[in-house]
């Protein structure tokens, strides 16, 4: 593939620890949207449903799980300052308003999950809460990216932008591409954790946001080649069309068998296949970029620690992460099956 | 005072972080006391300890909440007002901070979810075993976040290379001088937190029962058990933490002579220093107004020597050393609670030698009164340990000149924090009224706990999936009443 080469000037270590790492953060961004991305979706649809019993069970069947699917959120910032700390003093500075309203929004929807069972003539305003504070956080997200395909003003080791570089229109479509695939993630959760009428309705919701979560892909997709980036070379030239032709052509095929899967009534695959879709657009957005961490101009390896942060990190990662997959699978394990309709035999609240 | 970049996004980084750690002060310790619980309930089988389990457990959920989303604020604020922090630090505190996350924040909570709701999910082995977990990942989790800060009070195991700190040895990193010493004085402050915070919650549900002429005998039973569990406690642990505090003062004499100055608030370097109990430093004239002070003592308790030699302010610069009057206060206040703390655990012997201490109505008013005591004393005591540490932020490399982003301008960190501002005051004020709700009410009567643990159990809150894969998709399972039919209910707690 043309479009990069790998620096010429490093080997061993220095060359291939950062690509290591760039893997692994990857992964927990991936985990992060896909896992975060269904709860968030469900905060997205809190107010659309029709009942208080719709709502109590639709925030049941993510209560047990929540906090460490945001978890992975921590573990992205945390990683980039591990193992790229100039990625993250330079994309901090650079994404200073999104980052403080993501947090905030996060704040109000988390507690939510607390509070809104404790309340009794404020839990409405829990609801909203959730639900504004879930929107919120998603379209900051979406802005984030889109700031992030943009690229930022870089000198040396610092952010050289404004405040508001990052507000264009479109980071402000990638916002909402954001909270139509969240949505759709969140629906399709539904779908397999839900019974009754609610299922019925999360399954209508679902068929609605495939067809906005894939007609935001395809409006991104390409308004991206119109962007002043080094991304239009990096798909459009030879060969790189012939490698890059099948990605748009699979992601075309998981749609169509996305809307099928939730038409047939089927109950996992509607879930999986909404993950897939994500996968595949985060994979389009890993061609387009790599290997930048701070687009356009600082790569992983001008990013990247010391090696010997990037060895002694990798060394508690290597055993921690494993493990935490196991148990974090466990806990999904122990919360499998549908939510009971009897909200009250949660059993806690 | 001058509001430039620099001091506004210190004000919102004590802020946010005194917000923040208000709420691990109490889950650190409420974790620990949920698995005393647990396990005593599986030892004795007696319904109470459970009973005392569900309640605090609430308790834990929602602090833990807030403390999980006043967090994640902490994790990024080092890279949006402190990117020349980041940027110096990086090397070394990214991968410290990254152990943190990635072996304490996921176990924490992996299995709260297990504690909170999986009663009917797991079997009591498990259960028990997801609150150990639970309460392994709050101490992993304060060891590394305290490593870290320990490093920026007294760095170690480092080089400096293209105006960057970069790692030379790990271990000398993470156990820096000031961190072993300061770990244990922490978890045992948090410990003493949460002991006076369910002792005080007891002592109000005894003094109510006495005012109202009597309550459920077996809550009574439950508060009386606490009280006495943390009453334990404190007489054991206020001493030790006391004793922990003085090698303390050692080690910042030793690491940090300009902090222990502030904190006497003694200006001139001299032998045979008096204790100043009470005084207005000024930080202009370099002396202290309105004086108050015990000949040569202060030398006795600093250097364990009447003769002692204590270093004075005036030894460094004026632009480098802290305010004086915050430390020099907020040092006095967490010493006093300290002393009060130790107080309350002593009478409590004495009481309890009497077998008074359930019905003696000064001594439960005192331990109403002492209810938060112990986060104004973490609180204080994190403010004498920050503050006095300025204007470093890693003590004699970076200054906080160079540690703001540079190019982040005052009107953006302004706004947010008035943002920050205005969103705490409302969420917290909710939570402290929903925890003041919560802890008002108090434990449900255990006979009703006991009819809940009876007719509850079949229903639970996720269904088993073998049920619900039968019957088409948007089955309900029982049209009339919503609930499963009864014949599936099942698993009675054996």
């Amino acid at each position: 593939m043309t479009g990069f080469e790998l620096p010429a000037n490093l080997s061993g270590m220095a060359l291939w620890l950062p690509l290591v790492w760039a893997g692994i953060i990857a992964f927990a961004v991936a985990m992060y949207v896909l896992l975060d991305g269904f709860d968030l979706g469900i905060g997205i649809l809190f107010t659309s449903a029709e009942n208080d019993n719709w709502r109590d069970r639709m925030m049941l069947s993510v209560a047990p799980i929540w906090d460490f699917n945001e978890t992975w959120l921590i573990l992205g910032g945390a990683g980039l300052f591990a193992v790229f700390h100039l990625a993250y003093a330079m994309l901090m500075p650079a994404l200073y308003v999104p980052i403080i309203v993501m947090l905030i929004a996060l704040i109000f929807r988390g507690v939510a999950f607390e509070f809104r069972f404790k309340a009794e003539t404020s839990k409405h305003w829990w609801d909203k809460s959730f639900h504004y504070g879930s929107i919120l956080a998603t379209f900051a997200q979406g802005v984030v990216l889109g700031a992030f395909v943009q690229g930022f003003a870089t000198n040396g080791r610092q952010f050289t932008g404004g405040t508001w570089d990052f507000l264009t229109p479109f980071s402000i479509m990638t916002g909402f591409a954001l909270i139509a695939g969240y949505a759709l993630l969140g629906a399709t959760w539904l779908v397999m954790k839900t019974t009754g009428e609610l299922e019925l309705w999360a399954r209508r919701q679902a068929m609605r946001y495939v067809l906005l979560t894939v007609g935001a892909m395809a409006i991104v997709s390409l308004w991206v080649p119109f962007l002043d980036t080094g991304i239009r070379e990096r798909w459009f030239s030879f060969p790189n069309l012939l490698y890059l032709a099948p990605v748009p052509v699979i992601t075309a095929l998981v749609a169509i068998q996305l809307w099928f899967a939730v038409k047939r009534n089927l109950r996992y695959w509607p879930f999986f296949l909404s993950m897939g879709l994500f996968l595949l657009g985060y994979a389009g957005l890993g061609v387009s970029l790599f290997p930048n961490i701070v687009p356009p101009d600082v790569t992983i390896w001008e990013a990247s620690n010391t090696p010997s942060s990037q060895i002694f990190t990798l060394i508690g990662f290597s055993f921690s992460l494993p493990a935490t997959l196991i148990y974090t699978g466990y806990a999904y394990w122990v919360f499998r099956g549908k939510v009971a309709e009897d909200v009250e035999s949660s059993g806690y609240h | 005072m001058e509001l430039d970049a620099v001091m506004l996004a210190r004000i919102q980084f004590a802020f946010t972080v005194a917000f923040h750690i208000i709420f691990p002060a109490f889950t650190i310790g409420l974790a620990s006391w949920l698995v005393v619980l647990e396990f005593r309930w599986l030892r004795t089988g007696d319904l109470l300890y459970k009973h005392l389990f569900k309640f605090w457990a609430k308790v834990f959920a929602v602090s833990f909440g807030l403390g999980v989303v006043s967090g994640i604020v902490m994790s990024y604020q080092f890279g949006t007002n402190w990117s020349g922090y980041a940027d110096f630090t990086g090397n070394i505190l990214g991968p410290v901070i990254a152990y943190e996350v990635i072996t304490a924040f996921f176990l924490e909570a992996a299995f709260l979810g297990i504690m909170l709701f999986g009663w009917e999910k797991v079997g009591k082995r498990l259960h028990f075993f997801a609150t150990c977990m639970v309460a392994l990942g709050t101490l992993l989790s304060s060891f590394w976040i305290t490593s870290a800060n320990s490093w920026m009070q007294t760095p170690a195991g480092y080089a400096i290379e293209n105006g960057m700190a970069v790692p030379v040895n790990w271990w000398e990193i993470i156990f820096n001088p000031s961190f072993p010493n300061r770990y244990f004085h922490l978890i045992v402050g948090m410990y003493l937190t949460t002991a006076f915070a369910i002792a005080g919650m007891s002592a109000y549900m005894l003094l109510r029962a006495k005012r109202q002429g009597g309550d459920d005998p077996e809550r009574i039973a439950g508060a009386k058990s606490s009280l006495s569990m943390a009453m334990w406690f404190a007489a054991i642990f206020a001493p030790i933490q006391i004793v922990l505090g003085d090698l303390q003062g050692l080690a910042v004499l030793d690491q940090q002579p300009t902090k222990l100055a502030a904190i006497e608030a003694n200006w001139e370097t001299r032998r045979g220093v008096p204790l100043v109990i009470f005084a207005i430093p000024d930080d202009e004239a370099e002396k202290n107004h309105l004086e108050l002070a015990i000949p040569k003592l202060g030398s006795i308790i600093l250097a364990h020597d009447p003769d002692g030699e204590i270093p004075g302010l005036k030894d460094v610069p004026k632009e480098l050393r802290p305010p004086v009057f915050p430390v020099f206060w907020s040092f006095r206040i967490m010493v006093g609670i300290g002393f009060l703390m130790l107080f309350l655990g002593l009478w409590s012997l004495w009481l309890r030698r009497k077998k008074r201490l359930y019905d003696h109505e000064l001594f439960l008013k005192a331990c109403l009164v002492m209810t938060p005591s112990g986060f104004a004393a973490v609180v204080f005591g994190w403010f004498t340990a920050e503050i006095g540490r300025q204007p470093w932020v890693v003590y004699g490399l970076l200054h906080r000149d160079d540690a703001v982003s540079p190019t982040v301008n005052a009107p953006t960190i302004a706004a947010s924090l008035a943002t920050f501002v205005i969103v705490y005051a409302l969420i917290f004020g909710a939570g402290t009224y929903y925890l003041v709700k919560l802890l008002r009410r108090g434990p449900d009567p255990v006979e009703l706990a006991r009819g809940d643990d009876l007719a509850r159990k079949p229903k639970r809150p996720f269904s088993l999936p073998e049920e619900s894969l039968a019957g088409p998709p948007g089955h309900a399972s029982d049209p009339d009443t919503g609930r499963e039919p009864a014949e599936h209910r099942r698993r009675e707690e054996p």
